[in-house]
């Protein structure tokens, strides 16, 4: 007998779907944006930094109606997806999956961008001196080296995924087996009269959730800092 | 000709010229810390752009800005045994030497392991050596990727006045045995004047006039 009701496992699949959809999309975007942040020097790169900060600090709501204003299907940007790729937003998970991604990029870029600001390049160029082109040197120095903070990072903006509600409800809406997870679900279950248990029962599932990922994390963090041993050079 | 270097190099204000000619053996650049040793090192294993010069080793130019040659580091076979080291802490001793071999050294795998020193130490990390293994480990996981030439910035720097002898003889037998041109920087005397078949001194920065 499962401990989880039919609705329920509808909404935990769901909201991993969202969340995991959510970090793969956003793992190459926030990667490429941290390595720009922590390397390159440009003009206009505060302005970089301030935009990929804005989903942070602005209300999730206003994150969500820019969202509608960039990707409902009349939109430029939209109109454009669909047409090329036939990806739609509104009204289905697929636009769950982008608002949470938008929301966990900032969090992401940072974790990224302070690991990578972390790497001693003075290693890089040992590697460049042994032989190594630059490609080599990035995946046999660079990134072991920041593995850490990438990991951070997966786990940081799964969590806000599958925690995200303001921007998603405002932009796909909360729709039970397409846009609803967790969070939402909450919300819905608060709505109707006589629902204690379900609330409990759904707020349980997304502490389960989040301790899982966070010990995750921590368990993998752990097995490659044992493999390098002290932190010295 | 070994080493044959005339060249300028800027940093902010400062500006440090250089110019030698160098035969076989081992070429010291002696002088002061903070003279821009380091930095010529690092512009002739091309992690410096200079700012006009030449620089050719062993009959090849690495860098020309009359003629426009600057050749990327992975290209200039050089072992560059850097002060600081600078083992990968993410690898073992065996990956470490293992990252940048190369086949056709004079010098085989075996060989290089005994003449070191090293064979007992293949499966430690980094963090665990000693500042004499290390130093060691610098040493072969250079002399393994096959360099035509090696720079060597202070190699006794981090290691103890006990294992001093040991790498001096050590290099005594690279510069011998392997005739491998070795660009080497140091400020002791003593240790100059006990390796060094030619030397070059290195005043240090004069301040750009423009």
């Amino acid at each position: 007998m499962s401990p989880l009701s039919p609705a329920e496992w509808e909404i935990l699949v769901l909201s991993l779907k969202v969340g995991g959809v959510a970090i793969a999309a956003a793992l190459p975007v926030s990667f490429a944006l941290a390595w720009v942040l922590a390397r390159w020097r440009f003009p206009g790169k505060v302005l970089v930094d301030a935009m990929v900060h804005l989903p942070l600090v602005l209300p999730p709501v206003v994150t969500g109606w820019l969202l509608l204003l960039a990707f409902s299907p009349n939109a430029l940007l939209g109109g454009f997806l669909e047409r090329t790729l036939g990806l739609t937003f509104l009204f289905r998970w697929t636009g769950a999956a982008l608002a949470a991604a938008v929301m966990a990029l900032p969090l992401m870029v940072r974790a990224m961008r302070l690991s990578l600001e972390a790497v001693d390049r003075r290693l890089e160029s040992a590697a460049r001196t042994l032989g190594a082109g630059p490609w080599r040197t990035f995946v046999t120095v660079t990134l072991p080296l920041s593995a850490n903070g990438v990991l951070a990072a997966l786990v940081l903006g799964f969590a806000r995924s599958v925690g995200e509600f303001g921007a998603t409800i405002t932009f796909a809406s909360n729709i039970p087996g397409e846009t609803q997870t967790l969070p939402l679900a909450i919300y819905s279950a608060l709505q109707v009269p006589g629902s204690d248990l379900q609330v409990a029962r759904l707020a349980g599932l997304s502490v389960v959730l989040s301790v899982a990922a966070l010990v995750l994390s921590e368990w993998l963090a752990r097995r490659s800092g044992q493999e390098r041993g002290r932190h010295v050079v | 000709m070994s080493f044959d270097i005339t060249l300028t190099l800027k940093r902010g204000e400062r500006r440090m010229d250089y110019a030698f000619v160098a035969g076989a053996g081992l070429t010291a650049l002696f002088g002061p810390s903070g003279a821009g040793k380091t930095s010529l090192l690092d512009a002739v294993a091309g992690l410096l752009r200079p700012a006009e010069g030449r620089i050719a080793v062993a009959g090849a130019t690495l860098f020309d800005s009359a003629a426009r040659i600057d050749l990327k580091p992975e290209k200039r076979r050089c072992g560059y045994v850097f002060q600081d080291l600078r083992l990968f802490p993410h690898r073992s001793v065996r990956r470490n030497l293992e990252f940048g071999r190369r086949e056709g050294s004079t010098l085989d795998w075996d060989h290089t392991l005994d003449l070191l020193g090293i064979a007992g130490l293949l499966d430690r990390m980094p963090a665990t050596l000693s500042g004499g293994e290390a130093q060691r480990v610098a040493i072969g996981r250079a002399l393994l990727s096959a360099p035509e030439f090696l720079l060597m910035d202070e190699p006794l720097a981090s290691v103890d006045v006990a294992r001093r002898e040991d790498i001096l003889r050590l290099i005594e037998r690279i510069r011998d045995e392997l005739r491998l041109p070795i660009l080497y920087v140091s400020h002791d005397r003593a240790e100059v004047e006990r390796l060094a078949q030619t030397i070059v001194p290195v005043a240090g920065p004069g301040i750009d006039a423009a």
